[in-house]
């Protein structure tokens, strides 16, 4: 697998990107990053304290694996909230990379088009590398498109949900129609949904809870971390199409004409 | 305008008493099995037929809480900020009749007491009052919030209820999320607990949540004083209350918190009282019906019941709680509202929190939110 993935300015050899959330353990949660061999993950401008470094401070251990840091909004439920948090990251975390999650709804935690698509427009133009959180809505990720965004993060299922790709129709449109990366982010609950979502032409997938909530989260990563090389290869091999009748193995053709 | 109070007056106090008390176990077990579950079905939980179903319930509680928030635990701290008060509730330290000396903390004392809590690691802070609107009224929450601003990352409130303008002011102060507990839904009992003062008013408080509401608050937290009433019917409503709230301000968040009688000075005993078992239950019937509700619990609990209670449904923690104004380090002494069971320190706390696999969360929130 030669075809290295690349966003902005960075090139990936890892397609697994990591949520750093819900670990019971922060130690944990470093071998797990480790392992999965991920290169990006994003992490709650709010849980993140720079003012500390305490036994207790998430930002610390992320640090120690080395890893791409990607600042993320939750929490924020307007455009403004979540341009004044960007703002902040990129000065606490010295990067202008962002995930922009804009969820007002904080049951579900489904993302806002429309303030996602007016946030996007201006951290854009002031600069950031913009990763927005999206419904798998083509439309809207051809809007984002169209602003700058340097990839889209549509949904497979509800965040945390572990129900995999129940949004594969239209993931489907958006991996065609995408002239950004698609990163298939939230819902993927085991590695074979990873494998899928990379079968599929996804440049990328993020899991967080499936890793973080496994009896053994280390173990867990790995796991993704070969599903998702195994989806890929599978892809750049070229997946076979579904037939919807009997294809023999050994055509008949050139014997019968 | 439509309130909480035009569904409440729909449902009746003893009909939820009969009902709950003639639920069949395999009512329970139909519950335990479905998918979703309804307000119906937080009922048949809470019943004393479900009591047999608490491995069970503890089981899948367990669960739920890991896959929606984790294994983790919020820690946060009350500052008491006044023990002034012009109700009476006969079942509280700071109750009018109470002859006790009344302490409001002054700008310093403020800092003081704010400063002892940032050096123990605590971020998030709940801000505490009796109810004297003169002394200790939205200016003075105003004031109290722009100074402590600075110090916390999170910062909530826990004061008399106020009017939807408050609460406006407050919100665009930064002010997270404002805890107000009903008490008890039973109106003849609640007027008998609370003869006198403002809190006195079963429908003005019955609203408030409303008011915050429309003020578009980040969070609201409800609770029922266990132990004044029939603590199943009280949670019943309380879980109504929440249905309502939940489908009517939908960005709005909602925790639910378990305050138990607890001794203080001049109160009165419980007159219904909860055991731990059943505390469990009422926590898991909670998490069981509504995955997202963030679940509270104070150091009024034993240490031995909040060991347990980390890894069964519940979100956050306050630890090494002072309830009484300048009570960590400006004065002492004075007056507390309640005592509190489990005493260790916040550093003891994170550890235990560790030693079960679980990870202490001090900051989970920005204050430019």
């Amino acid at each position: 697998m030669n075809n290295k993935l690349k966003i902005a300015d960075k090139i990936f050899d890892s397609r697994l990107f990591l949520g750093t959330g819900k670990f019971g353990d922060l130690i944990q949660m470093q071998q797990a990053i480790t392992v999965s061999g991920s290169e990006l993950v994003t992490v709650a401008l709010r849980r993140v304290d720079v003012k500390q470094s305490k036994q207790q401070n998430i930002i610390h251990y992320l640090q120690e694996t080395k890893v791409n840091l990607l600042p993320n909004t939750s929490g924020a439920r307007t455009a403004e909230e979540a341009v004044m948090l960007a703002e902040m990251g990129r000065e606490a975390m010295e990067t202008n990379w962002v995930k922009l999650e804009i969820h007002p709804d904080p049951r579900y935690l489904m993302p806002d088009p429309i303030e996602t698509l007016l946030a996007a427009e201006k951290l854009v133009k002031s600069g950031f590398v913009v990763l927005p959180y999206i419904h798998a809505d083509p439309v809207l990720c051809k809007r984002l498109e169209e602003v700058g965004t340097a990839a889209v993060m549509p949904l497979a299922a509800p965040i945390g949900s572990n129900k995999g790709l129940r949004t594969i129709d239209f993931l489907e449109i958006i991996i065609e129609q995408c002239h950004v990366p698609v990163i298939v982010d939230a819902g993927l609950g085991a590695p074979s949904d990873a494998a899928k979502a990379m079968e599929l032409g996804a440049d990328a997938v993020l899991v967080n809870t499936a890793i973080a909530v496994a009896n053994n989260p280390i173990e867990m990563a790995l796991a993704f971390k070969e599903a998702v090389i195994a989806g890929r290869r599978a892809f750049e091999s070229g997946v076979p199409q579904i037939r919807h009748y009997a294809e023999p193995s050994s055509p008949l053709d050139t014997f019968l004409f | 305008m439509e309130t909480f109070l035009s569904y409440f007056q729909k449902y009746n106090w003893d009909d939820i008493k009969f009902k709950i008390n003639n639920i069949s176990p395999d009512e329970v077990k139909r519950t335990l099995d479905k998918r979703k579950k309804s307000l119906e079905d937080f009922l048949f939980l809470l019943s004393p037929a479900a009591a047999v179903f608490l491995p069970e319930m503890a089981n899948h509680s367990q669960l739920l809480t890991r896959q929606r928030f984790g294994k983790t635990i919020q820690l946060f701290a009350p500052l008491y900020l006044s023990n002034e008060c012009q109700n009476i509730c006969t079942y509280c330290g700071f109750s009018l009749d109470n002859k006790i000396k009344r302490k409001t903390l002054s700008n310093m004392e403020l800092l003081l007491e704010a400063a002892e809590l940032k050096s123990r690691g605590i971020d998030h802070v709940l801000l505490v009052s009796g109810e004297a609107n003169h002394k200790v009224g939205v200016e003075y929450f105003l004031n109290a919030v722009r100074l402590l601003k600075p110090l916390f990352s999170n910062i909530s409130l826990e004061v008399q209820p106020l009017d939807e303008n408050e609460y406006q002011l407050l919100n665009e102060a930064g002010v997270h999320a404002i805890l107000v507990y009903q008490e008890t839904y039973h109106q003849e009992v609640y007027k008998q607990y609370h003869p006198k003062g403002k809190k006195s008013n079963f429908e003005y408080r019955l609203e408030t949540p409303d008011r915050i509401g429309r003020s578009k608050m980040h969070k609201i937290g409800l609770g029922v004083l266990l132990g004044l009433e029939d603590w199943r019917v009280d949670s019943f409503f309380n879980a109504l209350h929440l249905d309502y709230l939940q489908k009517k301000y939908w960005q709005t968040r909602y925790t639910v918190s378990f305050p138990r009688l607890r001794p203080a000075e001049g109160v009165i005993q419980p007159n219904y009282e909860i055991t731990d078992k059943e505390l469990l239950q009422l926590i898991c019937a909670y998490r069981i019906w509504n995955p997202d509700l963030e679940l509270s619990i104070s150091t009024r609990e034993s240490e031995v019941f909040r060991n347990y209670i980390i890894r069964f449904g519940v979100t956050s923690m306050s630890a090494a709680s002072k309830t009484n104004p300048g009570g960590y380090v400006v004065d002492s002494q004075s007056l507390e509202q309640f005592e509190i069971s489990d005493e260790r320190s916040v550093a003891d706390m994170i550890t235990v929190i560790q030693n079960v696999g679980y990870e202490a969360v001090l900051k989970d929130w920005e204050s430019i939110l």
